[in-house]
């Protein structure tokens, strides 16, 4: 896969961003940056941080410390009224899907441009229908997320994410509980939205070979701080023990 | 000593010169066993070697309980090659462990159990100010979406509230009605007797008019939906907070109260003062049944005692309590689901909560509306 330009213009940066608990200090301090246009996979063991810093960077979470500028705002600082119309720009997917129970999954797909926009219902189910052929699941219209296995409510979670174009959409664990097959699948549907339609990704995962699958590059997270930012290559010779340790794991096998 | 353990195999533990002689199975099943018997023996008494040479089988839980009666100091000897390399294996982290567990006892028993009881019972109390502020805090939030969501009718989905409405109001009816029909029934034939003996039967009527009204109708229906609708918004909450849906809705630029606790509010506002009415409805006819035929009233007296005790503002004072019951309810019920924290069982403890904290609250909401009315 070859990666974007280097002198991309960075749409997302964090720095030096912090998060507290309690007495847990989850993150301490994380530095990266993703370029407009690529996928970045933020990884790391279990229990390093990786989720926290997500819903931190999306404001699900207020940081205790530190600067994310997103699409050039500075989320840190926004005020609720002022969040919500970056958060439209964006498109988020949550590990198990987090489609609304109560609605098809036409109408959670259209869910955004029913609440956001004036178009018409019509052309709403329109475009819903578009993105879920994008995502691979037309026909599913009108049956309930309950009534799709998981990996389909995790295609119809993306669909929904894309459904307003943003520029960048984050996805957490795409392939957590899924076969082998099916995550494998979902990761060639982000590869193209990303080479199709631009978008610029983030991905939080832990698996290896979903990484080495579509990572453009890789933010390695070790006890609350990105320890390595680069390419799989680069990780692989970074001579930083956990980070070589993390990615030798698979070709071991 | 020989020890019987309730398994059967025998295990021995002697003491003897520093000496502690074990023989027997120390696994899983004999270790209570041991542990009693090593006390016994010991008592108090320095070990310095353990002579496992009779050790007939050990696992992980034997182990750690010979580590434990080692100490850290005593030698080991005669153990099997397997036995030995176990005990290796657990030797660094059992001595921790050992060495954690006294130390916590120990902690445990400085505090002094006053001052510990004191600072639970303050911890409660600074834990309940907590709740009251967070409840205090969402209800502004709710209600203030509420009367906003009327005039910005943005972020609104159409149906919901139809939908909530019918789910929370009308399939409530039933048992509602049949509630009240019941106790209107019995607090007449209860105070039959009484008005009865002082010939002041048609106050019956007075008594069940103003009774259902004021009092037993809305709080009735109360509790009623709190069970079946307050129970369902708090799990509904819960759930949608467990799948990241709340999350999912944030991120879409949808305010979840709006989305979410809005329409229900609505219904639930609509909903139970209408059903308390009915509630009354159901009540009286109730009443009026036995009346009619127990006491023998004539129907066009009571209806004549009904119009002149049952006053326009009794039904008002209800309706006002069913609606302060219904906004409580919704919020109480969001409140629960919103601060669920675990799984599955969580959003278990959510539901019952919900339902418990709601009745408590409208019966003291009551008293309140009640002082209030009487002033």
């Amino acid at each position: 896969m070859t990666g974007p330009a280097d002198t991309a213009d960075p749409i997302l940066q964090v720095r030096d961003l912090h998060a507290r608990y309690g007495a847990r200090h989850i993150l301490r301090g994380v530095d990266f940056e993703v370029r407009r246009g690529e996928i970045m996979v933020i990884l790391g063991t279990s229990g390093c941080g990786k989720s926290t810093l997500l819903k931190n960077i999306i404001r699900l979470y207020r940081p205790t410390a530190g600067s994310v500028e997103l699409l050039g705002h500075d989320m840190v600082a926004l005020e609720e009224e002022e969040l919500e119309p970056v958060l439209r720009g964006i498109g988020v997917t949550y590990q198990h899907g987090a489609l609304i129970n109560s609605l098809t999954v036409a109408e959670n797909v259209a869910l955004p441009l029913e609440m956001h926009t004036t178009m018409s219902p019509s052309l709403r189910r329109q475009v819903a229908a578009v993105k879920l052929r994008q995502v691979g699941l037309e026909g599913a219209e009108d049956r309930y997320p309950r009534e799709l296995s998981g990996g389909m409510q995790k295609r119809a979670a993306v669909a929904r994410a894309i459904v307003m174009d943003p520029a960048i959409i984050f996805c957490d664990e795409p392939s957590a509980g899924l076969d082998p097959v099916t995550s494998a699948g979902l990761d060639r549907l982000l590869i193209t939205l990303n080479e199709t339609l631009g978008m610029t990704i983030v991905v939080v995962t832990h698996e290896l070979s979903s990484i080495r699958r579509i990572a453009d590059r890789v933010t390695y997270l070790e006890k609350g701080r990105a320890v390595f930012v680069g390419t799989v290559n680069e990780a692989r010779a970074s001579g930083i023990e956990e980070v070589e340790r993390f990615f030798s794991m698979g070709s071991a096998l | 000593m020989p020890e019987k353990t309730a398994t059967g195999p025998v295990v021995e533990v002697t003491f003897r010169d520093g000496i502690l002689t074990l023989a027997g199975p120390f696994i899983a099943a004999t270790a209570g066993t041991v542990e009693q018997a090593w006390a016994r023996s010991v008592r108090g008494g320095a070990v310095s070697m353990i002579d496992g040479s009779g050790v007939m089988a050990l696992d992980t839980s034997g182990a750690l309980l010979i580590q434990r009666m080692a100490g850290g100091t005593a030698q080991l000897r005669g153990f099997s090659v397997e036995a030995t390399r176990l005990l290796e294996s657990l030797a660094g982290r059992a001595a921790g462990d050992v060495h954690n567990a006294v130390a916590r006892a120990a902690g445990g028993r400085g505090e002094g159990r006053i001052a510990g009881a004191l600072i639970r019972l303050a911890d409660r109390f600074l834990h309940f100010l907590r709740g009251l502020e967070e409840v205090a805090v969402l209800g502004v939030d709710v209600v203030w979406w509420s009367v906003v969501g009327l005039f910005r009718r943005g972020q609104y989905r159409g149906g919901t509230f139809t939908d909530q409405a019918i789910h929370m109001g009308s399939s409530a009816l039933p048992i509602v009605a049949t509630i009240l029909f019941l106790i209107g029934a019995i607090s007449v034939l209860q105070s039959a007797s009484t008005l009865r003996t002082y010939g002041a039967s048609i106050f019956v009527i007075d008594m069940l008019a103003i009774g259902l009204a004021r009092e037993l109708a809305p709080l009735m229906t109360g509790i009623v939906v709190a069970g079946r609708s307050g129970s369902a918004i708090a799990s509904e909450i819960a759930t949608m907070k467990f799948t990241e849906e709340l999350d999912a809705l944030r991120t879409m630029g949808l305010n979840p109260i709006r989305f979410v606790v809005v329409p229900k509010l609505w219904a639930m506002a609509v909903g139970l003062p209408l059903l308390s009415f009915m509630g009354l409805v159901f009540g009286l006819l109730g009443g009026f049944i036995v009346a009619g035929t127990y006491m023998q009233l004539p129907l066009n007296t009571m209806v004549n005692r009904l119009l002149v005790s049952l006053l326009a503002w009794d039904i008002v004072t209800g309706l006002i309590k069913s609606l302060s019951f219904a906004v409580m309810i919704t919020i109480i019920g969001t409140w629960r689901g919103m601060t669920f924290t675990g799984g599955a069982d969580g959003v278990g403890r959510a539901t019952t909560s919900s339902v418990v904290t709601s009745i408590f609250g409208m019966i003291v909401v009551d008293s309140i509306w009640g002082l209030i009315f009487y002033l």
